[in-house]
Order: C-alpha cells, then structure tokens, then sequence
C-alpha cells in the first residue's frame, strides 16, 4: 500500500523538518502539492541553490528538507560536498529515484544505475524508503541529521507515495 | 589594464567601506578573495565566509533571509559568482524578500585563479537583477557614491541588488583563519542570538 503524500508530509514535520525546498519530480508532485497547499515550500530553479537555502536556513534556526529528482543530485553535488559535507550543515534530501530496474527514459538510466554507489562515494547516508517503514525511515534519517550534521538522503522510488 | 582601471576602487577598499556601515546584520561572504579580504578587514561572528559551492552565496543568504525575516542579510559576491548562480537572481526576485541586500562587487575577472576574464564587461549584471525582480537596483564606481548606495539599501525594504564595479587588485590578505564546522556554528549561534530555543 503506497503512503499518501500528506501522511508522510505530517510525518516529516512531527520529527521537526520545517523548511522544505527544491525542484519537482512527477514521483514528488503530492509531497509538493500537499506542501504548497500549507504555504510551506520554497521553490527553487536548480537543486544546489535548493542545497544553498537549507543550508543558510538550518543557520537560521531551521530544520531543512531538500526535494530533487535523482539527476538533480548531479547538479547539487559540490555543494553537497564542498558546502555540507565541510561546513557540518545537515539536510534531509528526499530524491526521486528516477531510472530504478533499468525502467525509465533513457536520460535516466546512468543515474539510476549508479546514484546509490555516488552517495556511498560522497559518504552521504542513504536509505530507500519503503511503504510500510516510512515512520522508522524518516525516524533514522532525523537521528543522522541531528548527530552527524551532514545531508542525509531518503531515495523515493515510483509508488511508494500516493 | 582596462581604460577605466586607474579610477577605479580597489575591492579591499570597498568593502572597507561597506563593513564600516554594518551593525548587526548577518552577511554572507562569497568564496575567493572577498571572503579572505573581509575576514582581514572586520571579522565578525556574523559573517560567514564561503571557500566553496562557487555561485551558492545568494541562495545561503536567501535561506537565511526567509529563516530570520526580522535580521536584515547581506550577501557579498562576486561577478563570476552572479554568472555562476543566475538562477538564483530569479529566486530571490520572485521571493522578495525584505531583508535580503546583494552586494556584488565586480572586478570582471576570476580573481583566484589568475584573472582570466569573466563576462560582466558585456553584461549588465544590476539588469539583470533588475528583470529579475529585485525592488531596488544601483550601479556604483565611486567610492561615495558606494557608500551613499549602501547606506540607502541597508534602511530600505528589499530585495536590493548593489553592484561595485572594482579594479582587479587583490589585498595581500592570508586564508580565513576559521574551521568550516566551527564557523557554522558561530554564526548559526549569531543568527539566532534573541530567539527563544
């Protein structure tokens, strides 16, 4: 049973994120919906300027999430490791795991095959998010966050948000 | 050297100029020299000082603007850093935030990597900025009238853009003598100064 979009929102804001920004994905669109319908989203036109905002706003007292499609995660990742990574500044990325099982556009495909082995490579905490373990998943994502301050990463594959 | 070389300020001395202005606004430095050159002239626990994400300055200020609505920010940049980052002149001009002042003091060459040229000589970064939807919007070369510019954006509701157009000297200036982790944290604790925890 995929998790609607709003319960996991609620579920992300009861451990405390409260900035949410980034660049869509078909795969996030209720995230966003349900996030615009509160007036809490930032929207942002490239992914390491979504990484740039979370970072000045975890300065500025917030607990910051960052929405990408996985090839955003390309374009991000010198912030993520010249900014984040050196700074201590933590944020949770919900990325759309565009290209999973070699079944997707043929843009997709690369990244896909490889996004978990970059982030191991970048020593960025990830895990894939499962329908049925979305509290626990946000829950371990939260405690990275908190202890280790760094980006930590929940991949998002296609129908396990409704 | 260019024709307009030998009038122009120097980015040291324009930035001199800017800081002897601050109280308590919370400023964000862009990577390269500009962080070096102000962590000489004025350190301060409200600035932050940038040695990477190249083009990411004005999207650190803007987080922290819309994180702290009541602290006005102020982000120093660069030309090649604007270019880098133009996404980001439309985020925040889209945005609007009241509290966000953009400095961009350009000297139209990577400065840090031996001064190759950038392309702010044939494209007008302040319009740029003004298209993109920044309320108040001033180009400056002179010294006073930088400091009347500043003096003016820092009172008024924003978003402003500044640009200085500076020579390419560099101060004589070492690397910030501050731990990235450790400098998180004093500014964090900087910009959060009066707010309940």
């Amino acid at each position: 049973m995929p998790i609607p979009s709003k319960d996991f929102v609620s579920l992300l804001q009861e451990v405390g994120f409260d900035f949410f920004t980034g660049v869509p994905d078909s795969t996030l669109g209720g995230i966003i919906a349900t996030l615009i319908e509160q007036r809490a989203y930032v929207p942002a036109v490239r992914e390491d300027e979504a990484v740039g905002m979370a970072a000045g706003a975890f300065m500025g007292g917030k607990v910051p999430a960052v929405l990408m499609q996985n090839s955003g995660l390309g374009t991000s990742l010198n912030a993520l490791i010249s900014l984040n990574l050196i700074y201590l500044q933590p944020c949770l990325l919900l990325i759309s795991w565009r290209g999973h099982d070699g079944k997707d556009a043929p843009e997709h495909l690369v990244m896909g095959q490889v996004m978990t082995r970059m982030l191991d490579l970048v020593r960025i905490p990830h895990r894939t998010l499962g329908a049925e373990s979305a509290r626990e998943d946000i829950g371990w994502a939260a405690q990275v966050f908190m202890k280790q301050r760094i980006p930590v990463a929940l991949l998002i594959k296609k129908g396990i948000l409704s | 050297m260019r024709p307009e070389e030998g009038v122009l300020t120097s980015r040291g001395r324009a930035i001199g100029a800017v800081l002897a202005l601050l109280t308590d606004e919370l400023v964000v430095v862009c990577n390269g020299f500009p962080s070096r050159e102000v962590y000489a002239l004025r350190d301060r626990p409200e600035n932050f000082y940038m040695i990477g994400s190249m083009g990411v300055a004005p999207a650190i200020g803007l987080g922290i603007a819309l994180a702290r609505p009541d602290r006005k920010v102020v982000v120093f940049d660069g030309d090649g850093n604007v270019l880098m980052g133009m996404g980001t002149l439309a985020t925040v001009g889209a945005l609007k935030p009241k509290n966000f002042l953009h400095i961009v003091f350009d000297n139209e060459v990577y400065g840090s990597t031996g001064n190759q040229p950038t392309i702010s000589q044939s494209v007008r970064l302040e319009q740029a900025a003004k298209a993109a939807g920044y309320r108040n919007v001033e180009r400056v070369r002179e010294l006073d009238d930088l400091v009347h510019e500043a003096k003016t954006m820092l009172k008024q509701e924003g978003p402003s853009f500044l640009l200085v157009k500076v020579s390419e000297m560099a101060d004589d200036v070492g690397r910030v003598g501050i731990e990235p982790a450790a400098m998180t944290d004093r500014f964090r604790q900087a910009a959060l100064r009066g707010v309940p925890s």
